[in-house]
């Protein structure tokens, strides 16, 4: 199962690409949204988490932040990339640019605390930062669209602004890079129970030596 | 007890114990006089600096010091022991949050009315016509920093490192706040018409609401053990 996701997303590119540095634009936009829809995951875990007090929602959360900062990080590593010979800078303080990379800190932040807290307030604490930290993902979004900037905008109320063939490449991508993204997250979270499981059975373990 | 009496004793027993030792206060204002100093070294002592840039350098004062006396409004609570007994108080948590707001408050607008007039006379800004605007201004971004750095303060005071922990939540979150404030200020102490302030004044309006309204809903989660 995971072999053929892989196959798809390493195939649908390069079958579609058009241009040379253009074919990035495949990575970058979904990755981009990827990344917000993790923490849209993580926003709502952490609500239901604090309504239910279940571990399980506070996981989810947690592992939706990790997968979220690595698309955010393929998005502000692809972009440079991408804009050199487009726009001749690695970097312009353009506000997309901007939101995006305070966006990227906003979750490494969530990452640190979850590393600083002890661990009966862990689940808490990262519960409220997950839902304070989500105020920044609709100004990312929205901030082609409120202020001046170069950064093109793909979406608008007309649908999806270029060609066919690209938009159907696009659309390939996008289906790949989501099962990429399900199957990272899933998988992390199973990583997660399995560590939390190797704990309580440690645990019991050093009881029963204990006990001898 | 009616609840602005509740409110009111926590202020006071902060406010007592700042006067005692008056170290808070202190450090923060005198933290502000520095960053201001260590601008002009880093720019050069140019005489006529750009408008828009004093506004940035004036605003990182503000929250830089801001932001000492927000990692000290739980801390020292958690230092002296004394959390655990704010918590059993028989007050809501969000009487907590206010009071904890409303006294950090207090300090960083003492804190910016003296750096406000130092800054003045070290960049030779035109202050005095523009007070009403700009104490507006100050009143609304300060009052959206506060609130966010309160409840990073209040996350982070058990913490290991809480200090760097306290700087790495709170600019993230607080930048929407700190770039609207510092544009509007910029605006107004280049003298241009008051009517290209309002749509950063609605931005802090709105920030400041979201940030107060989210608080509102999650502080008591923080002060859970």
């Amino acid at each position: 199962m995971l072999l053929a996701l892989y196959t798809i997303f390493i195939y649908a590119p390069v079958e579609k690409t058009m241009g040379v540095i253009q074919k990035i634009f495949y990575i970058h936009v979904p990755s981009a949204f990827l990344a917000y829809l993790a923490f849209f995951i993580t926003f709502i875990a952490s609500i239901f988490y604090l309504y239910r007090k279940d571990s399980k929602w506070d996981t989810v959360a947690h592992c939706a932040v990790e997968t979220g900062v690595i698309f955010c990080t393929i998005v502000l590593v692809t972009g440079p990339i991408w804009a050199k010979p487009v726009w001749n800078v690695w970097w312009t303080w353009d506000p997309r640019l901007t939101t995006t990379l305070i966006l990227w800190f906003t979750y490494i932040a969530y990452l640190m605390l979850r590393r600083a807290v002890k661990e009966n307030q862990r689940a808490n604490l990262s519960a409220v930062f997950g839902i304070i930290g989500f105020i920044n993902v609709p100004i990312t979004f929205f901030s082609i669209r409120l202020w001046r900037t170069i950064h093109p905008v793909i979406i608008t109320s007309r649908g999806l602004n270029m060609s066919g063939p690209m938009k159907f490449s696009l659309i390939i991508t996008f289906i790949a890079f989501c099962f990429l993204f399900f199957s990272l997250l899933l998988s992390r979270i199973r990583l997660e129970r399995l560590k939390m499981r190797f704990a309580e059975i440690n645990e019991i373990m050093d009881e029963m030596n204990f006990k001898k | 007890m009616k609840f602005v009496h509740k409110l009111g004793a926590i202020i006071w027993k902060d406010f007592i114990s700042e006067f005692r030792t008056k170290e808070m206060i202190l450090s923060m204002c005198l933290f502000s006089f520095l960053v201001l100093i260590i601008f002009n070294f880093a720019f050069g002592s140019s005489p006529k600096f750009d408008r828009g840039m004093i506004a940035g350098i004036l605003w990182v004062a503000f929250v830089f010091s801001g932001l000492t006396g927000l990692g000290r409004s739980f801390s020292m609570e958690r230092d002296r022991g004394t959390l655990q007994g704010l918590i059993l108080c028989p007050v809501s948590p969000w009487t907590i949050f206010l009071a904890k707001l409303i006294g950090v408050f207090l300090f960083t607008t003492v804190m910016e009315i003296i750096t406000i007039f130092i800054f003045a006379i070290l960049y030779n800004a035109t202050v005095l016509p523009f007070l009403l605007p700009l104490g507006l201004i100050t009143f609304l971004g300060t009052l959206g920093f506060t609130a966010i750095g309160t409840i990073f303060s209040a996350i982070s005071a058990t913490a290991k490192a809480r200090d760097v922990l306290l700087s790495i939540l709170f600019f993230p979150i607080s930048v929407p706040v700190i770039i609207a404030s510092v544009k509007a200020t910029g605006i107004i102490l280049k003298g241009q018409s008051l009517q290209m302030v309002f749509p950063w004044l609605k931005i802090l309006v709105a920030f400041d609401l979201i940030f107060l309204l989210v608080s509102y809903l999650t502080f008591e989660y923080i002060m859970e053990e």
